[in-house]
């Protein structure tokens, strides 16, 4: 008799429940455990940065309750639980109530936002959206505000300005970097996206920051660097994420920008993987969709039994800002990267070539209608 | 003709636009979209896109 397989995910977002589905498309009797600190509903993250225009409440963006995953998708749910510690000797895992055995583990734990530290007693009411909750909190805090800051020109950031001057409201979005997305995209196309957001009546303070943040009834008053004071009701801040790495304490688990993994996700443990945002796959560190269901499907097969190494094929990253839709495919070295620039009449096109081949490009406006084109061109990453 | 929308990232496969740019004509059916076809946004699986009533 075979044993049956026991594997316990930590986490109930996308990666988590992502590879659940995975599994159990392939597996109908393995034993499933998924333990999250909410209450496992599932939802989709990237739709946060662009509900409001979509007309969805929070409520709306749950596409299916907890219950309903676990009857279509048969596995323990054991939710608004933390968990503390691994014991990586033992196999098992703590909450501060009840401790579980596994056979496998998942680290599905993802990132959480960067928090910059800024000076004055409004700082501490900044908002940072990376979940469902905090969207929430947000959405309330929404009702009757005109004018918002945000801190942060990168592609969160972008995507909550358009999103929020589509409803009306007055945005500014501040930040050091030279042009919008710059760990991403080439200046020629930063600079058209973020003049189609002006367009919109988005104003850009980059080369900038937030000095201080100070409270005055319900407003806050921005102090940026060069000294300009801006007004507003409401400050989103949006600088990053950093991953979720609090369960490496203690064990022997390697981390570095994520829970350090092979090509098959396995962690500096045997029996324990990394997946999603909170995983640095082969030195990459990925907190986009694609990775993790490139992830999830080979990692659902070697917990079934069939050790299966992650690919990567090439993955542009969309940005949702519809005054300006926007696709990426950053090149791997992205600071020696030497860029081909194309202005047409509606859309700039941005291509990078290494040793005469395609590497990456950046396409705003019409050009995005060549994306699937130039992707079958570009070689797989991993 | 429906719609068809992916649960993760929004994207809406309308049956009557099809995506050329894949090669898949105007007017095809879900139903004769290839089973290993993925969303071009997000890469989730055929099974993972819901209908959506236009």
């Amino acid at each position: 008799m075979t044993e049956e397989k026991n594997i316990v995910i930590i986490g109930s977002g996308m990666a988590g429940y992502t590879l659940l589905r995975e599994i159990r498309k392939i597996d109908k009797a393995a034993k499933l455990t998924l333990i999250c600190a909410d209450n496992g509903d599932f939802y989709s993250k990237p739709m946060l940065s662009n509900a409001l225009d979509k007309q969805k409440d929070p409520d709306a963006l749950i596409t299916t309750r907890a219950d309903q995953m676990v009857e279509t998708l048969d596995f323990e749910l054991i939710n608004k639980t933390f968990v503390t510690a691994i014991d990586s000797t033992n196999q098992c895992i703590h909450s501060d109530r009840k401790t579980w055995h596994y056979q496998s583990l998942v680290l599905a734990t993802g990132a959480r936002p960067i928090r910059l530290p800024i000076m004055g007693d409004g700082s501490q009411d900044m908002i940072s959206i990376n979940h469902l909750d905090h969207y929430r909190h947000f959405f309330q805090k929404l009702a009757g505000v005109e004018s918002i800051a945000i801190i942060g020109p990168g592609l969160i950031g972008c995507e909550f300005a358009n999103d929020l001057a589509s409803q009306g409201k007055k945005v500014s979005v501040i930040g050091p970097d030279p042009w919008p997305i710059s760990n991403q995209l080439p200046q020629e196309v930063g600079a058209y996206l973020q003049q189609k957001l002006e367009a919109l009546d988005i104003r850009f303070y980059i080369r900038n920051s937030v000095q201080s943040i100070i409270k005055d009834h319900k407003a806050y008053n921005l102090i940026l660097q060069d000294g300009q004071r801006l007004d507003v009701d409401l400050v989103l801040s949006a600088v990053g994420l950093q991953a979720n790495l609090d369960l490496a304490v203690g064990t022997e688990l390697m981390t570095h920008r994520g829970f350090v993994t092979d090509d098959m996700l396995r962690c500096s443990n045997e029996h324990i993987y990394a997946l999603g945002d909170c995983a640095e796959v082969k030195g990459r560190h990925m907190p986009y969709i694609l990775p993790i269901m490139q992830g999830a499907r080979a990692l659902a097969k070697t917990l079934c039994g069939e050790p299966t190494k992650v690919t990567y094929p090439p993955m542009p990253v969309a940005i949702k800002t519809p005054a300006c839709p926007t696709v990426v495919l950053p090149p791997h070295d992205r600071n020696t990267a030497a860029w081909q620039i194309t202005h047409s009449e509606n859309g700039v096109k941005a291509l990078c070539y290494e040793n005469g081949h395609l590497a990456g490009f950046a396409l705003a406006g019409d050009s995005v209608s060549e994306k699937q084109t130039l992707v079958r061109e570009i070689p797989p990453l991993l | 003709m429906n719609k068809w929308e992916c649960i993760v990232c929004g994207f809406i496969y309308d049956e009557a636009e099809g995506l050329p740019d894949e090669g898949i004509a105007p007017g095809t059916k879900w139903e004769d979209i290839p089973d290993d076809w993925m969303c071009p946004d997000c890469g989730v699986s055929k099974d993972d896109f819901e209908m959506v009533q236009v």
